[in-house]
Parts: C-alpha cells; structure tokens; sequence
C-alpha cells in the first residue's frame, strides 16, 4: 500500500506549524498527529495531500491537567495515555479503541479533528459536553463539542488551524458509562454510546447520551435524555427512555449493519449504558 | 534460543513423537527470515499492474503515454503488447473422462474484456517502486461495461448475463459421481430431510502476500516467488513463457502462509517472468493487500441441495446432494476441481448404503475460486454434520446418539464407501468417547438450563468428521482416474556429509507447517544422528528431487514417508558399512541409541559419523563393491488417500439482544495417526480452528450487484484475532493408518475441515428455545438478531 508522493515538514513550534498551513494552503495540507486515521486514507489514496506537517516537535500538547473544575487534555495525548490518566470515563473510552498498538499512536486531537461519527472519543467530548480549542493565525477560539462536528469527516477545525487543547468536565456527582458493539475488538464500534447520569436520590436530575456511528456526526439521543430527565430512576424507566434512544437518526447501512439493526443496537447500548451509569446493574 | 528443549539424549528414546520445539522459529521471530519482499538483487526493476476497477467491461482504449513519460519508467505493456511473450494461456490441468469443460483462455494481461474488478489490464516496469503505482494510475483505461452476474444460481438461469458469450451459458460443466440405488433408497425411507446450505466465499488471508521476482543471468532466469509449489510453478510457468524448464530456476523461500491460495500458478507469475525475459532486467512485483483480496484466488461459494434419507430407527439409507459451484470469471490451476476434491469423503463417517453427488460449475463476475483451507472437504463435512442434526430433530433422536448408531464401526476398517472410496483406517466410537470425557455433556446441559432461567443463552455443537488427505495416489487421480493432467507422488533425497551431518531435500515446500522439524525428527530415528545435525533444504528445483508441493495435507503423509523411504535406504548402506569396517554380518547390524551396533555383541559398534568419513573416504576394509557416498534418494507414490478424522465440540454463549456469539469453549480431538511432533499438530489445529471460527462467524468475501468487491480490505474482510478466541482444548487419539510405513495422516486442514459445523450447531442449540431453526454462515450479529426477530414472529424490521 502505497501513498501518492507529499511532502513533509516536522515543525518545532506551533506557530511555525500554522504558517506552514496557511503558507503551503494550496497544497492541502494535512496536520500528523498519531497518523492511525490519516496514514492508512492516504495508502488507499482515498486521501492525497500534498504537505504533511507533523506535530510531532511541537512542544506542550501532551498530558492532562485540572485547571478550576476541568481536565485540559494536550491534543497530542495518546489513546495509551488517556487510558492510563485519571479521567475515569474519557480513560475507559481511550482504553477500548482497537489495539493496543493503535492506542499507542493515535491522540485525542487527531481522533476529533478528523471526526469520524464512527469513532469512540467524538461521542464521548459531546456526552461529557466537552470542547476543544484551536489556534489559528488570528489567534485563539473554544469550540463546544456541539459545535464542532458538521458533516462526515468534516469538523469546525478551519485549513489552518490546529486543536492544540481538549477540555473536560470533572463529572464529580456524575455516573457515566461507556458502552461499544463491535464484531471484533480491534473493529470501530458498529454503534457506540456514551451515558453519564446525576442522580438526586432516587431521581435523575440530569442524563446525557452520546451515540457514535448513528449518522454523519456523533449524536445525542434527545429523546432518550427528554424521557429519563427527572423521572424515577428504575430499570424500567430507564428501558423506556432507551427506547427512544434511535428516535430521529437514519444511520447509514454498511457492510455490518443495516440501519434498522443499528437503531437497535443504539436502544439496547443506550439501556444498558444508562443502567451501568445510574448504578441500576 | 535454544530449538530442542526435548530431543532424544541416548535413552532409548527415539525422537520420533516428542513436542520438539521448531527449528523454524529462531529465524522467523528474530526477523532473520528471508521471504521474496526481503530479497533484492542488482538493477532491480519494479512491476504495479493496472487492474480493472469494472467487473465486466469491453476494453475500448487504453491511454499509456502519460505514464510512459515519466523519467522512472522504463516500459507500461498491455495484453496486447505482450501477446508474443507467451506460448500459451495460463493452465487448467483437471479434464474428467467424459465430460466437458468450459474452459477459456486465461492471459496473464487481459485482452479486449475484463471479467471481474481486478483483472489485470496493462503493467508498469519502472525503477522506483513507488512510482510505478504512481504511474500505474497514469495509465487511463476505457471501459464500456457490460452485464454483470454475480449470483451463481441467478447465473443460471435463462437470459441471465452471460460472463462468457461465446459458450452460450454460464454453466462451466456438471460432473456426477454416485454409488448405491439413490432413488429407491429415498423412496425406502421413513424421514427424509431436504435443507439448502450455503457454503460463502472464504479468501485465503496469509498474512505475507503474494510476491515474484524474475532474475535472469546469463541463458537462465530464476524466479523467486511466494509459491506453495515451486516445481509445479516451473513446469507450468515453462509451457506458459516458452522458458525450458532447465534454465528456469523456481525459488519458494521463506512463505509466510499460503492456505491454498499459494497453491496456484498465478497470471502475475508469468507476467513477471516474460518481463524478466523480455528487458533483460530484474523485475519484482510485490501485491498489495487490496490487491491480494481481490485477485488471489477466493475458496468455497457453493450453495448444496442436501437430502438425507433415513429409516425411523435413524438408520442412513441415502444422500443426494446438488452442488452448485461459483468458479469466478476463469478456470485457475484447479478451479473447477476444488469443489469435487471433497468427493470421497461426502457422507461423512457414516454407513450410507446410496451416495449421489451432482456438481455443477458456474461462471460469474468474481474472482476465481480455487483451494482454500480445506478445499472441497469443508464444504462437505458442513453440510453432512448440520444435515445430521436436522435429522436427529426429525426423529426425535439425540443427535450424537443418530451419529453413533451410523459410524462406521472400528472393526470395518479398511471400509469401502458408497462411491467406492476405501477409508484406510478409523475408530470414530473412539474419538468421541474421549471427547465426551472432556465435556461433561450432562452436566452442560444443566448449567445451560440454570443460564437460560437467567436470561443468558449458552449452546453446544458437535462435529464428528473425516477427512481424505495425503494427495494422492496417482493412478487414482491421474488422467485415467478423476482426470487431472498431473501425479502427486512425492519424493526426498538424504545425504550425509563426511563428518556424519545431513541434510534432507524434499520435494514438498513448507509455508510455515514445521517440515524442518518434523522432517528432522524421522530421519535422525533412522540414521542414528540428533535432528539438529539435519538440515532440511526445500522450495528450490535447483536443489533436490522433482516434488508437487505442499497442500492437501500432504506433506507428512506422503512426502515424511517418502524421506523416511530415503533415510531407510540410507541406513541400510551404513549398516553394510559398517559391517565391513567391524568384520560383521550386515544382517547382525542394528541401529539402537543412535548407533550401530553388532547384534548380541553391545561394544561392537560405529557412530553414523565413523561411517559417513569411510563412506567418503574408504580405508582398505571396504569392499570395492560398496559405491562411495552415502546419499539416497526415494520416490513415493502412496497406494491410497488417507482419513483423518476426529470430534469436535463448540460452546457458544449468544448475546439474544445483539445478536453477538462469544465462542466460550472449543474441544478438539483428532486422530491423525501416531504423532511425529505433537506441538506441531497442535498447532495445525489452532490455526485450522481459528479458520473455521473465521468463517462461521467473521469472514465473507462480498460483491455487490454490480460485481463490485466490497471487502476490499481487512477492516471488512474480517478475520478472527487472539481476542475473538477461546483457548482451545485439544487432545489426540492415535489409529494408525496402514498406507504408509510412519501410520501418519495429514492435518494440516483437519481443524477448518471438521470445526464450522459444531459452530454453527452450537449457535441452534442456543437459540433453539426461541424457534431459530436455522441460519447460514457466516453467523454475524446482523444475521443472528434477524433470525431472533423472525423467529418470534415479527419481521426483522
């Protein structure tokens, strides 16, 4: 498998990085991260830039620090790091990403910049109601994760811009549970969901419910979340609630899947995601 | 690394049936293996090939000055461009007396039509290896499409798409092979049952892709390439380049895998010797992995009829079974055979009085199918285990109790089936028995009860085969037998050296079974030296005897025997010498703890490495009529097939929410004769198991309507790894076989042969309370959640 021919520049700080997108913008540039996403689209030529800047040099965009109530995730942090870290949910969900040599190599900014709905972390940044920074030759802005997801493939990250930093939540008072149906446990989920529940005794004051590879970008089941917010939390409101989970998506059918069939894997992830994060299993 | 933890140390002991570790493995996971990839030579030219992106086209033009303008490209050649550089078409080598064969013409380069996406169209030879892809982009192909069929029954029938016109139909041939009154043993019994199973299509999936580099030097061309049966590939790729066989030198190095998808003389084989031939330069082509799933040849695609006929006591009267066999857009090396190839063992390891096989061969659009893992037997084996346990439902009979009551019995052995096909040897009675021993099946059925009370559904299956391997006896399978234009004996050669070393060529040609081992280990019982003083040279027809190859489980029972047969008659010369040189009768000599030794007299005797040095360089005592040298070589054309044969069990835990199946437990045991290496076998069994995991629940090759590939890659064709399997269980039972002298059979493929079906069976037995009756492979989530969904009544939305 062989890429068509690029050219490649490893910059040494993140200025020199943005110049380089805005310089060489007509050779579509493409930011190297982890390169597990980009590599294997370019050696099917499904992708062919034409400049290759790799991040690799630059420095402070690794690890994860709390900062007034969050997490600031360097965008260069591996799968293999966030699983490690302390960030319960964003660890469990890193951890279960293909294997273990792909968890060494991708990042979390690689992962969201390129925005596959397929993928696991997205869903988990618009479940945690995360957001991601970028900076670009005009500066700095925060996105919301709400905000960054467009289309397939397609992010809020403009052709010169790099996401140097992801934000979380805390989740203190939260319970939260990361649930993926794969074939196989290196394969991308075929559905994936994210579920983080508050509890205010016996009834759940605030749900949020990220589901991946439901459609074009990562999506919240609102229906899902309309039906358990402040309701009773049983096994069976919560059966309920699920079971609008695929309510208003038409997930595309693929090899694994038709869209009936991923409507159901999305109300039955969504069940059982809810029930781990109320602490119902 | 030390290679032989466990080798024999004078104790009496022969090396023969000890779990030596594989000589193989320091160079292979040190990364001091040398496959085609790693070998480069001098002035090196690079191939890409243009393949076609249409799975059924005319080709109107094509555009290659673009790319015959870069600077790094020395040549790009159409089919027509190269049409002079072939004396003949690739080859078909099976003709069955009396009946006919579509068979058309097959070029390396296509000319005028593609057939499936894939089909090679032009080739690039350039300097760089990158650019040629680059400049394989560049060469601009128009297509005028055409028809497509891809379905092998809507192939079939009338006004379908023909995918050859000028044969008027897509039916390649039909070959019928029966035994026994069929019709009136249907019309005899008191339960028949008819089920339609499909047997999908498999892709080999070695892990190291295919690869070929032509080298001519002086009036010779060596050709190294990544081949399961170098002198085969020489004397195939010979008629085909026009290339005498003498100055064409076949190399198989290093194959990391081949699954039969190895076992082919391929287009691109010959293409990069003709361009060897024709530029005077090196060329080498290394596939891609897209390219490797779309044009190395795929396995299986059959869709089988099956009737099983029985009285009410569950005794097996009949079996009638159509066949129909997707064969792809051409005939490869032995296409149209594959699915026949299981003939002698369809019927599985019962007593069925009628046996009545229709084969029926079908072009479509897709890639050609040929051998894959098991070829033609696991097929077979399928569709009688799983017809069985419809059976046993049928008549309210325990299923492993219908089996019972219909093996054939120990003492029956040898036994001559329906079709006239002599199994050598068996105790079937016996490999289940032990099975049982490892699965407590009473107990089973209980925890499953106490499961399914809890909402989690757990399932067992069994599988009871046989198969036939060890090809072949030639008269059996030559032109005057089933018709294939070829023999299949096998052969070695032994040498030892003047200081008492050796080495063994053989003829068969390892991608990673463990010959240098197991080879090793039978000759150094018979020439009294360790196996780690034995070197064994293959893959090369340069070096050693004419042999066909490695496949068809083969290699020990055919080719270890024929090394056996050579080493015997070296050790028979060594005893003459080492007669003469202690003054002895030859007779009184006998080789014990790795010497040789005067018969009654213990301290009378010469090491292999005394007699080897006489042998070399003679003192006076030799008498002159003992030819210098100690080398034999031995030709081995076996008498009969063999049968292996064992029982497997599969448990499975089903998710009935998802549709998700958890293989929990895999128990094997297999009966292949007295082991050679019981590591080895064990071995072959995981990788064959795992296969058959592959295929009951992960792997397809798809096309969609139009003829394009949809599993284009290992994301979608999706192999089974480490995390998807159990640790499997296995164990052995040892019935030897009386065709050869070792009493070995194959096994190789007994474990993709025997498992799918208890797989697939473990999964009904599983879903069995909610009325799943039934589902076709492969079994993934998709297909189990819908057959849930229907089962309960509903559609499956």
């Amino acid at each position: 498998m062989i890429p068509a021919e690029f050219d490649y520049e490893a910059p040494d700080s993140l200025q020199e990085a943005i110049e380089l997108l805005s310089r060489r913008g007509g050779d579509d540039p493409k930011l190297l991260a982890g390169g597990h996403s980009l590599i294997p689209l370019m050696k099917l030529r499904l992708s062919t830039p034409g400049l290759l800047v790799d991040l690799r040099r630059v420095p402070g965009l690794h690890g994860a620090q709390r900062k007034d109530g969050h997490w600031r995730v360097g965008a260069l942090t591996s799968h293999a790091e966030l699983a490690r870290s302390p960030l319960a949910l964003a660890a469990a969900v890193a951890g279960s990403i293909a294997d273990q040599q792909v968890r060494n190599c991708g990042t979390i900014g690689g992962s969201l910049a390129h925005g596959d709905p397929a993928s696991d972390l997205p869903a988990m940044l618009l479940a945690c109601d995360g957001s991601v920074t970028l900076q670009g030759p005009s500066g700095q802005r925060t996105v919301a994760a709400g905000d960054l997801f467009r289309d397939y493939l397609e992010t809020a990250v403009a052709a010169d811009e790099v996401l140097t930093e992801v934000r979380l939540p805390g989740l203190e008072g939260w319970g939260f549970a990361h649930r993926k149906f794969h074939r196989r446990s290196e394969d991308w989920g075929v559905v994936g969901v994210t579920a983080l529940v508050k509890r205010s005794g016996d009834r759940c004051e605030e749900v949020r419910v990220a589901m991946s590879n439901m459609g074009s970008v990562p999506l919240r089941a609102v229906a899902a979340e309309d039906a358990l917010r402040g309701s009773s939390l049983t096994a069976e409101a919560v059966d309920a609630a699920a079971g609008a989970a695929a309510e208003g998506t038409d997930p595309p059918a693929d090899l694994n899947a038709s869209s009936d069939y991923k409507r159901h894997l999305a109300r039955v992830l969504c069940a059982r995601a809810l029930k781990e994060a109320a602490g119902l299993t | 690394v030390s290679a032989a933890v466990d080798h024999a140390g004078g104790d009496g002991r022969g090396h023969v049936g000890r779990a030596m570790r594989r000589k193989e493995d320091p160079r292979m996971i040190t990364g001091r293996a040398t496959f085609v990839e790693d070998i480069s030579v001098p002035g090196m030219l690079w191939a890409a090939i243009v393949r076609s992106p249409e799975a059924h086209a005319a080709i109107v033009s094509i555009d290659k000055s673009a790319a015959e303008q870069r600077d790094d490209v020395v040549a790009v050649f159409t089919g027509e461009d190269m049409a002079g550089d072939f004396a003949g078409p690739m080859a078909m080598v099976w003709s069955p007396p009396g009946v006919p064969i579509n068979t058309p013409e097959n070029w390396p380069l296509s000319k005028g039509e593609v057939k499936h996406v894939g089909d090679a169209v032009a080739v690039v030879v350039g300097t760089d290896r990158y650019g040629v892809v680059d400049a394989a982009e560049q060469v601009f192909v128009e297509y005028a499409p055409k028809p497509v069929v891809v379905d092998p029954e809507r192939a079939l029938e009338q006004g379908s798409p023909l995918v050859w016109e000028s044969f008027g139909t897509n039916r390649t041939h039909v070959w019928r092979v029966s035994g026994g009154e069929i019709d009136a043993a249907i019309a005899d019994a008191d339960v028949v049952v008819e089920q339609r199973i499909v047997n999908h299509r498999t892709a080999g999936g070695a892990i190291e892709l295919r690869g070929a580099l032509g080298d001519p030097h002086g009036e010779r061309i060596t050709l190294y390439s990544a081949t399961q049966v170098p002198h085969i590939a020489r004397f195939v790729l010979s008629l085909v380049t026009g290339i005498p066989e003498d100055r064409l030198r076949v190399v198989a190095p290093d194959v990391g895998g081949g699954f039969g998808s190895k076992l082919q003389v391929y287009g691109e084989e010959a293409l990069i010797l003709a361009l060897a031939k024709r530029l005077r330069r090196p060329v080498k082509w290394i596939e891609t992995r897209s390219e490797n799933l779309m044009a190395a040849h795929h396995g299986r695609d059959q869709v089988n009829y099956v009737t099983l006929a029985a009285k009410r006591d569950g005794t097996l009267t009949g079996c009638k079974v159509r066949i129909v066999c997707d064969l792809g857009a051409y005939q490869l090396l032995l296409t149209p055979f594959i699915p026949e190839l299981g003939f002698p063992v369809m019927g599985g390891c019962y007593r069925i009085p009628a046996i009545d096989l229709t084969f029926e061969g079908v072009f479509t659009n897709k890639m050609c199918t040929d051998a894959i893992r098991g070829a033609g037997r696991p097929e077979g084996t399928y569709w009688i285990e799983l017809t069985m346990d419809r059976l046993a439902s049928e008549l309210g009979m325990d299923p492993l109790e219908l089996r019972r009551k219909n093996f054939i019995a120990k003492a029956d052995f040898p036994f001559t089936t329906a079709l006239g096909i002599t199994y050598d040897s068996g105790d079937y009675h016996g490999t289940l028995d032990r099975l049982l021993e490892h699965l407590d099946l009473d107990a089973f059925r209980r925890e499953q009860a106490e499961l399914r009370e809890r909402g989690t559904y757990r399932g067992v299956g069994f599988s009871t085969y046989v198969e036939v391997c060890g090809l072949a006896p030639s008269r059996a399978v030559g032109p005057q037998g089933v018709g294939l234009q070829a023999a299949y004996f096998e052969s070695a050669a032994v040498r030892v050296h003047p200081t008492g070393s050796a080495t063994v060529f053989t003829g068969t040609s390892p991608h990673g079974q463990g010959h240098e081992t197991g080879f090793s280990q039978i000759a150094a019982d018979r020439l009294g030296i360790d196996p780690e003083r034995i070197q064994v040279v293959h893959g090369d027809t340069d070096q050693g005897p004419w042999g066909w190859g490695t496949y068809g489980s083969r290699s020990l029972a055919v080719g270890g025997e024929a090394v056996a047969r050579a080493a015997n008659k070296v050790q028979e010369k060594a005893k003459r010498i080492c007669a003469a040189l202690l003054e002895a009768d030859p007779e009184d000599i006998e080789l014990a703890d790795g010497k040789f030794r005067v018969r009654g007299s213990p301290d009378k005797f010469k090491t292999m490495a005394e007699i080897a040095g006489a042998a070399h360089v003679p003192p006076q005592e030799l008498p002159t009529e003992i030819e210098p040298g100690l080398e034999e070589t031995a030709f081995y054309d076996p008498e009969n097939f063999v049968f292996p044969f064992g029982a497997h069990a599969c448990v499975v835990e089903v998710d009935v929410e998802t549709g998700k199946v958890d293989v929990v437990r895999y128990v094997a045991v297999d009966d292949c004769g007295p082991a050679i290496n019981p590591m080895l076998i064990d071995g072959q069994i995981h990788g064959g198991i795992t296969h058959a995991i592959g295929q009951a629940l992960y792997e397809q090759v798809v096309y969609d309507e139009q003829g394009q590939l949809v599993t284009g890659t290992l994301v979608d064709y999706g192999m089974p790894t480490a995390a998807e399997l159990p640790s499997f269980e296995t164990d052995r039972t040892e019935t030897p076989s009386p065709v050869n002298s070792l009493g070995v059979k194959g096994v190789g493929e007994a474990g993709t042969i025997g498992a799918t079906p208890a797989i697939t069976a473990a999964v009904l037995d599983a879903l069995a309370p909610l009325g799943v009756e039934w589902i076709d492979m492969p079994l993934t989530p998709m297909r189990v959640w819908e057959a849930i969904e229907a089962a309960k009544g509903g559609a499956a939305a």
